[in-house]
């Protein structure tokens, strides 16, 4: 039965990607990426790994997903939706059947580790929280983590870059035209107070237990989207100072931390055993709102213009 | 006993499934296959949800799985009115 189940659900994960690749229209390839996201954080869930099988959801189909969709609309709106040549790319199918090659080696030539290692089984004393995975991104690898969130920062920096002249300060994105009383703006108030509930939930529990800031951060960004969208909230302009310094609140104070165990005397970025639960917590909150605002301005994208096509 | 219920509500939101899945792909406009479509999300999640409650041990796992549910059909129906919209606006349109 369990085998069944798994083989199907290869089946299933190995048409969505073909079907994303080969399939006819962007629009379609978007359609079956989603669902291939979906299938993946399925699989990930079966193989028991809970924290990236969020991820996977939150992350790869989901917030992945909606950028693709944004893109497809201004291609839309630009006129430029044309369906690239149907043909087969040879340095891109190159490099991709490479890397396969090279997974399915690694996949069989590594030894199976053990979860979780007996060096992190030692460690994870020391690390403050209980959930090894927020353990080893914050603390043990931090280095990791703190590019991740910088990496975001320079993203939604170089995306605000593509702003025309005239539209630097209009409000981001396009201009939202919602009925009053209809049922999107309605969607729009019965939603956010779940999804805040559902985002915070993510981002706390993830000491303990599957989840962190990145997770929730990303529910807090689609409350964020839905907010906007529905007309609840109007976005901001770029040259607001409370949202930069929310943008950079994350990486900054995580920079920050990690400063502070070098000169407490551990290394840069280790925490010290005593300050590490609580210093982590600092370091999540920060980071959970950081990534919300920046994931949530970057779906936005840049702003544009009412009367400009 | 429990699990007889399961079987049989589970049972019945596959029927549900199965059905909307045969209406979204076999049904003629727009109209009729988000009907369709929506019966699947709200009936069949709906049963397969209420099979599942059978199984577990808490209150607190019934109130989560009431408020997936929940969290879905509100998804659902708004997302077919907003589908709906753009379809009839398209048929005017023509």
């Amino acid at each position: 039965m369990t085998l069944a189940f798994n083989a199907a659900l290869c089946a299933l994960i190995l048409a969505a990607a073909l079907a994303t690749i080969l399939g006819r229209g962007i629009f379609r390839s978007i359609m079956f990426f989603i669902v291939y996201g979906l299938l993946m954080a399925v699989a990930w869930v079966r193989l028991d790994v809970v924290d990236v099988a969020l991820a996977e959801a939150a992350i790869g189909a989901g917030l992945t997903g909606v950028l693709f969709l944004a893109a497809f609309g201004r291609l839309v709106r630009e006129g430029a939706e044309a369906e690239p040549p149907r043909r087969i790319n040879p340095p891109a199918a190159v490099a991709c059947v490479g890397l396969t090659a090279a997974l399915t080696w690694a996949w069989f030539s590594l030894p199976i580790p053990e979860r979780p290692g007996p060096q992190l089984a030692e460690a994870l004393p020391r690390a403050g929280v209980e959930n090894p995975v927020t353990a080893v991104l914050l603390n043990f690898r931090a280095w990791d983590t703190l590019l991740e969130s910088i990496v975001l920062l320079a993203a939604l920096i170089g995306l605000w870059m593509l702003t025309r002249e005239d539209d630097w300060r209009n409000r981001l994105g396009l201009p939202q035209h919602v009925r009053p009383g209809g049922v999107m703006s309605g969607f729009g108030r019965v939603l956010p107070p779940v999804g805040l509930l559902v985002g915070v939930y993510l981002a706390y529990v993830g000491a303990d237990r599957p989840g962190g800031a990145f997770q929730g951060g990303t529910v807090l960004a689609a409350v964020g989207l839905v907010a906007a969208m529905t007309g609840l909230v109007r976005p901001p302009r770029i040259s607001a100072p409370g949202w930069r310094a929310v943008l950079v609140a994350g990486p900054l104070v995580f920079l920050v931390a990690g400063l502070a165990g070098a000169l407490l005397g551990t290394n840069f970025l280790t925490l010290p055993a005593p300050v590490a639960g609580g210093a982590i917590f600092v370091i999540e909150v920060a980071l959970l709102l950081s990534v919300a605002v920046t994931l949530t301005f970057l779906v936005l994208g840049p702003p544009e213009g009412e009367n400009r096509r | 006993m429990a699990d007889l219920a399961t079987y049989a509500f589970t049972g019945i939101g596959l029927f549900f499934f199965v059905a909307g899945t045969i209406g979204l792909l076999r049904f003629p406009d727009v109209f009729s296959r988000l009907h369709a479509l929506t019966k699947a999300d709200n009936l069949g999640l709906g049963f397969i949800t209420l099979g599942v409650a059978f199984q577990v041990e808490t209150w607190r796992e019934i109130a989560l799985l009431a408020l997936i549910w929940a969290l879905t059909l509100l998804a659902a129906g708004t997302v077919s009115q907003l589908v709906a919209r753009v379809a009839l606006r398209e048929q005017n349109k023509r």
